[in-house]
């Protein structure tokens, strides 16, 4: 019985988070300086609506809500598979040294190098993540792959970034500072077409690729002797899923910076919403992070107008409360978790 | 093992320690006799025995000893405190910081400077403490909260969500007020560097505390390492043991981030460097972590003076560019059967 409802439950909320997720999108859209009724931007979409609302819907609003779903997607699969490897509910893109090689880069090239246009931050950003995590996996590597190896290797990694980061965030001019302090903390502030076309292939690439894979991935999690009994694929199963975790997570932290907490949270979320399996866990994370980063853009759009908070703060303020608060009931029913 | 072969391991690591500590008495005067103006060794030494008042000597007793002895005593703190929150959460990726530690005490310190402002060490060293005691007990009641009591892996996420929610707020300050940017960035990479020995001398009681707790404690954290099942078995009050435990942390690893801001990294990896030399017993850990983690501080101190020819560089980037190739090395080639 309880098997059924676990059955029928997960189409009703798939839906209802869709729902939600059109919702915020579109509020995404309306609200601003210039305020649009829901109606007006259904008419700007469909491309009934005046020149002006155009130019404020398709121009500004529209690439910016798109980014920040994909990246809220990218970063909660990336965190979900990292999680499903390790079989530890701490990991995320964060501890194969992904975010700290991004934030390097990032941080050269807004604080060192003022004079390289703003436009080269993203491939930037995308190759210090990149080759952050290509060195930890690569550190990591000694007859075959151990996670914790892997997981070891990339905090030390993530360190000596953090050290540079630490030297050029003293040394440089401190409204340089302050703006590499804020693409740290993860924005989607001004992000337009040519951002969303950079970011859709390696979305629309990996992301069902991630969901193919789901199966492996729950096969893994049986443990190694298990999943090596059930085929000697191993290494090249989880290389494979590695990759398309490091993929998505970079290709997100490129375009926005290094949002903080979706791909360790969202995960969370999805799991507790649509049980473990990864075949429904890997698309429900997906929706949830999407969401949550939407959710998170609006709510700093909108709470302190005309300033604009930037998105990574407000996920880690509902993301921590909400960590806690899973903490306080899971352990009531099993010390598990 | 029979009890002679027992006593010959014991006597072989007293004579590791001993050794060690002489390796922490030498850099503390390798620390003071090199910098801009080097001294030598000659020098420091009467510079003990008869103190004449010259330029060299007034450098020595006002700027150097501070700095080698407040290196020291963070280092080995941290060291302890390390191992000590390792032991507690049975987590090896588990440092300090975790238990909301350092963000506690930033939190604080950005406060201070955004309400009062200016540049006060001594004020930054209690708004520290303050901060790092208060998260703490937040830490550690959510960490307790719900049936089972406290566990590794509760403590641990409680732990990473008030860290998290702490460092946004933190950010949020520093993003929206300039000048709180400015000054904090420096406090926030640690340093050992301008602090009067008079502020090592107010935290030195909390230090001595935390460190003479460690020292009681470790047989029972032995005992507890067994897992809280057996630890009970044996008649150990575990609740009582954790809770001692988590306060020695906290003034170890409070009183280090008031004198020098967040270092990291030698928590998180001397107890790692010393478990492979010392084996399981946490009197030997403790003791080894405290000489490794002095010494690794006064050595990172003294390189970050001649990376850049005209900059000293904070010691905590030093502590990470030196610990982080070595804890790597460590992870390759120890990590090989899980």
């Amino acid at each position: 019985m309880r098997g059924e409802m676990m059955n029928r439950r997960p189409t009703t909320l798939f839906a209802l988070l869709i729902l939600l997720a059109i919702a915020f999108f579109m509020a995404n859209i309306g609200a601003g300086e210039y305020e649009l009724s829901l109606w007006e931007v259904v008419q700007t979409l469909f491309g009934l609506g005046s020149g002006e609302h155009s130019f404020i819907v398709n121009t500004l609003r529209l690439p910016r809500a798109l980014i920040a779903f994909l990246v809220g997607a990218g970063l909660a699969v990336s965190g979900a598979i990292l999680q499903g490897i390790t079989s530890n509910p701490l990991a995320s893109p964060g501890v194969i040294g992904l975010n700290a090689g991004a934030s390097l880069a990032a941080v050269l090239v807004i604080v060192a190098l003022p004079a390289v246009p703003l436009g080269f931050l993203p491939p930037a950003a995308f190759a210090g993540a990149l080759l952050a995590a290509i060195l930890t996996y690569w550190l990591g590597w000694k007859e075959g792959s151990s996670m914790y190896r892997i997981i070891l290797v990339g905090v030390g990694v993530s360190a000596i970034a953090q050290a540079f980061i630490t030297i050029i965030m003293m040394s440089g001019k401190i409204m340089l500072v302050t703006q590499a302090l804020i693409w740290m903390t993860g924005s989607v502030y001004g992000r337009g077409w040519e951002h969303f076309y950079a970011l859709l292939p390696w979305m629309i690439l990996f992301l069902p690729l991630a969901f193919l894979l789901s199966r492996q991935l729950n096969l893994l999690q049986l443990g190694d002797d298990v999943s090596k009994g059930l085929g000697s694929k191993i290494e090249w199963v989880r290389g494979g899923l590695i990759l398309v975790s490091v993929a998505l997570a970079a290709a997100s932290v490129a375009t926005a910076g290094t949002v903080y907490f979706v791909g360790l949270m969202a995960p969370h979320i999805a799991r507790r919403l649509f049980g473990p399996s990864h075949t429904t866990l890997l698309p429900a994370s997906a929706l949830t992070g999407g969401l949550l980063v939407l959710a998170s853009d609006f709510v700093g759009r909108t709470i302190a107008a005309p300033v604009e908070l930037p998105c990574g703060l407000i996920t880690a303020m509902i993301g921590a409360p909400y960590f806690i608060y899973l903490l306080l009931t899971e352990n009531k029913k099993s010390g598990k978790m | 093992m029979n009890v002679v072969g027992k006593s010959r391991k014991h006597l072989r690591l007293l004579a590791g320690l001993i050794m060690g500590l002489v390796a922490v008495l030498l850099f503390i005067g390798i620390s003071i006799s090199f910098g801009i103006v080097d001294i030598s060794m000659l020098t420091v030494v009467e510079a003990f025995l008869e103190f004449d008042g010259s330029r060299e000597h007034l450098i020595i007793s006002t700027t150097r000893l501070p700095r080698a002895l407040i290196a020291a005593a963070v280092g080995a703190c941290l060291a302890v405190a390390g191992a000590m929150t390792q032991a507690l959460t049975r987590n090896p990726l588990a440092a300090p910081d975790l238990l909301g530690i350092n963000h506690g005490a930033a939190l604080l310190v950005v406060l201070s400077l955004f309400l009062v402002g200016g540049h006060n060490l001594t004020l930054y060293a209690w708004a520290a403490f303050l901060g790092a005691g208060a998260v703490s007990i937040l830490v550690f009641l959510l960490g307790s909260a719900g049936r089972g009591g406290m566990t590794p892996l509760k403590l641990t996420l409680a732990g990473v969500s008030v860290t998290t929610l702490l460092s946004a707020s933190t950010q949020s300050i520093l993003i929206f007020h300039e000048r709180s940017l400015d000054e904090m960035r420096f406090w926030l990479a640690g340093s050992v560097v301008g602090r009067d020995l008079a502020l090592l001398v107010q935290v030195l009681p909390f230090m001595t505390a935390g460190l003479l707790l460690a020292f009681f404690l470790s047989r029972e954290v032995d005992t507890l390492q067994l897992g809280d099942d057996v630890a009970k078995s044996l008649g150990q009050p575990t609740k009582m043991v954790r809770t001692l435990a988590f306060i020695s942390v906290v003034l170890l690893s409070g009183s280090s981030v008031a004198v020098a801001g967040p270092i990291g990294f030698v928590g998180l990896a001397v107890p790692h460097l010393v478990r492979s030399i010392v084996g399981k017993d946490h009197r030997w850990i403790f003791s080894y972590s405290a000489v490794a983690g002095a010494a690794l501080l006064l050595l990172a101190d003294v390189a970050a003076r001649f990376i850049l020819d005209n900059q000293e560089l904070p010691v905590g980037v030093m502590t990470a560019i030196i610990g982080a190739p070595f804890f790597i090395y460590l992870a390759r080639r120890r990590v090989h059967k899980l």
